[in-house]
């Protein structure tokens, strides 16, 4: 993990080196509001970056623009060396390398958990559907839902809904999840059983680029964490640094207050 | 979703509660006495009102013989058939035409611009002109063209313009209920690599379809009655039948036999759409389950 300051515009390198995702010089505005000013982030393979800043400071919409949900207004992302975020790629073939978790599960609640899992695998994917629907069981009892297969969604509480929505993004076989605020619509009690499945992707070495507001689950098991401030990438550096000596004042004066807030 | 303690304490129901629910039954009791004695005084005034109005026996012999009503009741309800063949031939028609209607409008891309704009044309102008004109123009206009192959049965023709007319509400419909489905549904579809048209298919259109079951069963009792519209083109059904007859007797009850039959069947299918209505809305409340 390096953060560059060198955001190169116009001419970019071909290849980039090792990391799987490099976000480089990416501006996006809404309603002439800039979000997100000339971010640049690289992310290494097995590598877990946490996002961290207040409300609006561009999280989410960082993440929005890694998934092609939303055009970046300048710069270029690039997965595993290809650019993703050129006009003429195929963004539907960049999403299915990428999977996505979001704050509010956005499950289909036409559909049965065991569906909604198959869904990507058999019509993106064309994974046969028995395939589909062993490997979805499997990760279902892998992560404690072997018996809500058949279930839908509104009958699951929130936590579950979220270990759901993992497991769909799961089950395409990403090489890299995006996970916006996965735990900020959870009630205290149920955050544990989802921040406990991350846990476990981290040890199996998947990479992933985490938006959220747990600071004390950040610090744990961050490699690298980024501070995020009115679309600015403040502050970037090993977990353990930003929390205990910030080099910004920004930074300490943000996690200041949330130390008080009582939520580290 | 979690299971109770495995003693949790019984219920015996408290005096006060008791107490709480005889009240609440002579309320309840209280209060159906006073609907019932309303919509007695209520009929009687409307009913004595019709009555004593001095041209009462005219109308009575004009619009509520007895006689009458048995004499022309088989011939309007052999047309009436007819209006049930027409409306059960339409309605699917119907549905797919609005369906593919709604889905142009919201394809994406400049070229599709030209599918849109016949969609939207389409929408404002079938909208805009009345069945019934709609109706002349198609039953006499195509006629007129000598084209071959293109049926000349009135009873073809009126449905033609009928499904032409309703495609116009029922696209509207769909397109709302495209509309209504959250957007974060399709950024999940989008996420996991699938397509705009797979999104549409397989995530938004289900739950869009789901949504707008109940405004499309209204727009299909108002269907039902419109059959009737097709009798100005002069197929033998229920309208017609009830006109040949008043025609023969210079009577009015005919028409309360075709009447009836119409209110026979948009009835129940009313009661049906009150009763999707209701679950749909119990499924929202909170607490609401499957």
């Amino acid at each position: 993990m390096t953060a560059r300051s060198d955001g190169i515009d116009g001419a970019t390198p071909r290849s980039p080196d090792a990391a799987l995702l490099r976000i480089e010089n990416v501006w996006k505005t809404y309603h002439s509001q800039p979000v997100l000013r000339g971010v640049d982030l690289d992310v290494a393979a097995h590598e877990v970056v946490c996002l961290i800043g207040a409300s609006g400071s561009g999280k989410s919409t960082l993440l929005r623009c890694v998934n092609l949900l939303e055009t970046v207004d300048d710069g270029a992302i690039y997965l595993d060396g290809t650019e993703i975020t050129d006009v003429r790629a195929d963004a539907d073939r960049a999403r299915k390398r990428i999977g996505m978790v979001f704050q509010s599960y956005n499950l289909f609640p036409h559909m049965s958990v065991l569906d909604n899992i198959t869904l990507a695998p058999v019509r993106v994917h064309k994974t046969p559907r028995a395939a589909a629907v062993a490997q979805a069981r499997e990760l279902l009892e892998r992560f404690g839902l072997a018996d809500k297969a058949k279930e839908y969604p509104d009958r699951l509480s929130g936590g579950q809904q979220q270990r759901v929505a993992i497991v769909r993004a799961l089950a395409t076989r990403p090489s890299l999840m995006l996970l916006d605020e996965v735990t900020s619509a959870l009630d205290p009690e149920l955050v544990t059983e989802v921040l406990g499945i991350i846990r476990e992707l981290k040890e199996s070495g998947m990479t992933m680029v985490l938006a959220t507001h747990e600071m004390g689950f950040a610090r744990d098991i961050a490699d690298t964490v980024c501070f995020l401030d009115n679309g600015v990438l403040l502050e970037t550096g090993p977990a353990e640094q930003i929390f205990t000596e910030p080099r910004e004042p920004r930074t300490r004066e943000f996690l200041q207050r949330v130390l008080e807030s009582g939520r580290i | 979703m979690t299971t109770s303690d495995a003693n949790p304490p019984a219920w015996v129901k408290s005096a006060r509660q008791l107490e709480r629910e005889r009240q609440r039954r002579r309320t309840g009791r209280r209060s159906a006495s006073v609907a019932a004695v309303s919509t007695v005084v209520f009929l009687a005034l409307v009913i004595g009102l019709l009555v004593s109005s001095p041209g009462w026996p005219r109308v009575r012999q004009t619009f509520f013989s007895v006689g009458q009503l048995g004499d022309a009741f088989p011939d309007v309800l052999r047309g009436f058939w007819l209006n049930v063949e027409i409306f059960l031939i339409a309605e699917p028609l119907i549905l797919g035409l609005g369906l593919l209607v709604a889905l142009a409008r919201s394809l994406t891309g400049p070229v599709f611009f030209p599918i849109r704009a016949l969609a939207v044309g389409y929408t404002d102008v079938f909208r805009g002109v009345p069945t019934i004109l709609l109706v002349y123009l198609i039953g006499f206009g195509v006629p007129a063209l000598n084209l071959r192959g293109v049926p000349s049965d009135p009873a073809v023709l009126g449905g033609a313009a009928l499904v032409l007319s309703y495609g116009a509400y029922v696209a509207e419909v769909f397109r709302a209920g495209i509309d209504s489905i959250h957007p974060s549904q399709r950024a999940a579809a989008r996420s996991l690599g699938l397509s705009h048209v797979q999104s549409l298919r397989f995530v938004v259109l289900p739950q869009a379809v789901r949504r707008v079951v109940p405004p499309l069963l209204n727009d299909f009792s108002s269907l039902q009655k419109d059959t009737a519209l097709v009798a100005v083109l002069g197929p033998l059904e229920a309208l017609r039948q009830a006109q040949i007859h008043s025609a023969d007797t210079f009577n009015y009850t005919p028409f309360l036999a075709a009447a009836l039959l119409f209110i026979a069947l948009t009835v129940p299918l009313a009661r049906f759409t009150d009763h999707l209505a209701a679950r749909a809305e119990r499924r929202r409340a909170p607490g609401g389950g499957t």
